[in-house]
């Protein structure tokens, strides 16, 4: 059984990707929200990326819900 | 007014929902015995079981409430992580997990029919099972009003999609697939919610406990007199109401979380689950009462306004949702309402796989068929699932009808994981504690705890002689009626157990303290060995304590 931190690292993976990806857009079309110019979605999106690797590579060889 | 999701908000909220099926669907092979399906086959380590059990209480329920509960109370809230959980976590975790996990047992009451009899266990995992029933209902509701507020989604199209994709994924792969969802909600929660507080705090500059008047901003120096602090409760219905009854009766006896517990692969994995649960705990304010004071502070500057419902009364429950909003560009703006979706998933898998383990061991097969077979319970469980989801339905349009959802949630917990606290502990502890003293006890303080509820509710009695206060708020009320129906049932069970017969003590052994060869942790290292680190933490708990003072 893949271990749960695969699953997890997968899902930071998608939305760090999704999230970042976005930030990137608003580098050149900023959003309206409070705060926008500090790029919240640029770096938050980056931190998810990197957490998302790190698990995936922590469960990749799992075979119980272990940690 | 309803606040706009842009297509890439859409895509986030629909992976979350293909994930947690595919989780389920993933799942499902590797569920084939009784103990996969109830008990995650018993394989988890310390940090997933650990992560699970903070989950399956921070649903919907916690976020959103506490949020709002710290716009209208001030850093006062945090008694509820801290005081109000700290010590009874770091105690299930030492001195209570030994007695559960060695007994082997599913649940609960299961632990109830090992130590007194039938007759109590199925009165515990009947209160218990109507009592899961109604919170998986109230974060139903609690989801519904998010779809609404922020979506403009239909109350009844809210609860139903919920409702379906639960049922799906937990009749799918039992706990596992509960536990496994509710890692992914831990991530989503902070990666989706932290962020607006950092956010709030940035914006509003300055040290916000400073701006707030003095009764919303001190944790113990206004507890000496009710009319000093806003929710009209004074330091000994903190300490002895929250801090010891409510507390310890939620997380050392309710199967909800302590079932977590019960899926790890071993006796010091189990000890450390709560352990570990408990530093994220102490944090989880950082994101509620960070985000409550700076909604505060924004809206006493009149830079954003809380929703209000139809009779113009301010709805608390909105502020968190309006911070994401206002902070959240399209992107991140989605990914808050994942994480606050994945929260009331959570929440509503954790009731329910708690709700068709006690159904199933605790009511079918002990009362209804007791040569069941496991493949015959792996079925009834998932069955069971389906049915107690509908039940869920019908309690979330009842939930609707109250006023102030955490209020009630307190009011249920004091109904029945007060005076079972009382009983465990006792029945844990002092091997005199006979059968019928623990049935009676028990009796004796759930009854006790509806009668007052109906009393102070309707006025029957002046609040003063409950609640040392006049005019106490409705959590002070059941932080008192908490206290009362613990003593109660704590006089009772003592005083039936000393005219009643008391069990031999060769049948006592596993379940009470004395009696049961508890392992010694010495032989691991420090690091690994769970009373350094509740020690650690309850080091953390004193010292935000002092500094909040």
């Amino acid at each position: 059984m893949l271990s749960v931190w695969f699953w997890v690292g997968i899902v930071l993976i998608t939305y760090g990707f999704i999230v970042g990806g976005s930030g990137i857009y608003y580098l050149f079309h900023p959003s309206n929200t409070a705060l926008s110019h500090l790029h919240p979605s640029l770096w938050w999106g980056g931190i998810m990326l990197i957490s998302g690797i790190i698990l995936l590579f922590i469960g990749k060889g799992g075979e119980e819900n272990k940690g | 007014m309803t606040i706009k999701l842009a297509f890439i908000d859409w895509v986030i909220i629909v992976l979350y929902f293909g994930f947690i099926i595919g989780i389920g669907l993933y799942l499902r092979k590797f569920t084939v015995t009784g103990e996969d399906f109830f008990l995650a086959g018993r394989r988890s380590s310390s940090w997933v079981a650990g992560l699970a059990f903070l989950s399956a209480n921070l649903g919907a329920l916690e976020i959103l409430g506490w949020t709002g509960a710290t716009y209208k109370y001030g850093i006062y809230t945090a008694h509820f992580y801290w005081i109000g959980a700290i010590p009874a976590m770091l105690f299930l975790g030492l001195y209570m997990m030994p007695f559960y996990y060695s007994s082997k047992i599913y649940s609960v009451p299961g632990y109830l029919k090992g130590r007194f009899d039938e007759k109590t266990r199925i009165l515990n995992a009947v209160s218990f099972a109507i009592m899961t029933v109604l919170m998986s209902g109230i974060n139903m509701y609690l989801m519904a009003l998010i779809f609404h507020m922020f979506l403009g989604w239909n109350w009844d199209v809210s609860i139903w999609i919920s409702a379906l994709t639960v049922a799906l994924y937990v009749a799918l792969g039992g706990l596992t697939s509960a536990i496994f969802t509710e890692v992914v909600q831990f991530f989503l929660i902070w990666l989706g919610l932290f962020l607006v507080a950092i956010l709030g705090i940035i914006e509003v500059k300055g040290n916000l406990l400073q701006e707030l008047p003095q009764s919303m901003a001190s944790l113990w120096a206004t507890s000496g007199d009710p009319s000093k602090n806003p929710m009209g409760v004074t330091w000994p219905g903190i300490v002895l109401g929250l801090g010891f009854v409510l507390s310890f009766g939620y997380w050392t006896t309710d199967f909800l979380v302590v079932q977590r517990a019960f899926s790890s692969r071993d006796l010091r994995t189990a000890q450390m689950c709560p352990i570990i649960a408990s530093y994220f705990k102490m944090a989880i304010p950082l994101i509620v009462v960070g985000g409550g004071l700076v909604a505060w502070k924004l809206s006493s500057e009149k830079v954003i306004s809380l929703f209000v419902d139809e009779k113009g009364n301010i709805i608390h429950d909105s502020a968190l949702p309006i911070l994401i909003a206002r902070y959240c560009p399209p992107g991140l703006l989605g990914l808050g309402v994942t994480a606050l979706l994945a929260g009331f998933m959570a929440g509503q898998a954790g009731n329910i796989s708690a709700f068709n383990t006690v159904w199933t061991y605790d009511m079918y097969k002990a009362v209804i068929k007791k040569d069941a077979s496991e493949p015959h319970l792996v079925w009834m469980g998932r069955l069971v699932t389906i049915i107690g989801i509908i039940l869920s339905v019908g309690a979330a349009y009842w939930a609707k009808q109250f006023p102030t959802i955490m209020d009630y949630i307190q009011a249920i917990f004091s109904w029945v994981n007060a005076p079972l606290f009382a009983t465990i502990l006792l029945g844990m502890f002092w091997k005199r504690t006979t059968s019928d003293g623990a049935f009676y006890g028990l009796l004796a303080g759930m009854l006790s705890s509806f009668f007052m509820f109906l009393a102070l509710r309707f006025g029957w009695i002046d609040p003063y002689y409950l609640t040392f206060s006049h005019t106490p708020s409705n959590m002070s009320n059941n932080m008192w009626r908490a206290w009362w129906a613990w003593l109660i049932c704590f006089v009772v069970t003592v005083v039936v157990s000393l005219l009643t017969k008391p069990k031999p003590d060769g049948e006592l052994k596993g379940l009470v303290r004395g009696l049961t060869p508890v392992p010694q942790m010495k032989s691991y290292p420090l690091l690994q060995r769970p009373s350094f680190w509740a020690f650690i933490s309850l080091l953390t708990l004193i010292f935000l304590n002092i500094y909040f003072w």
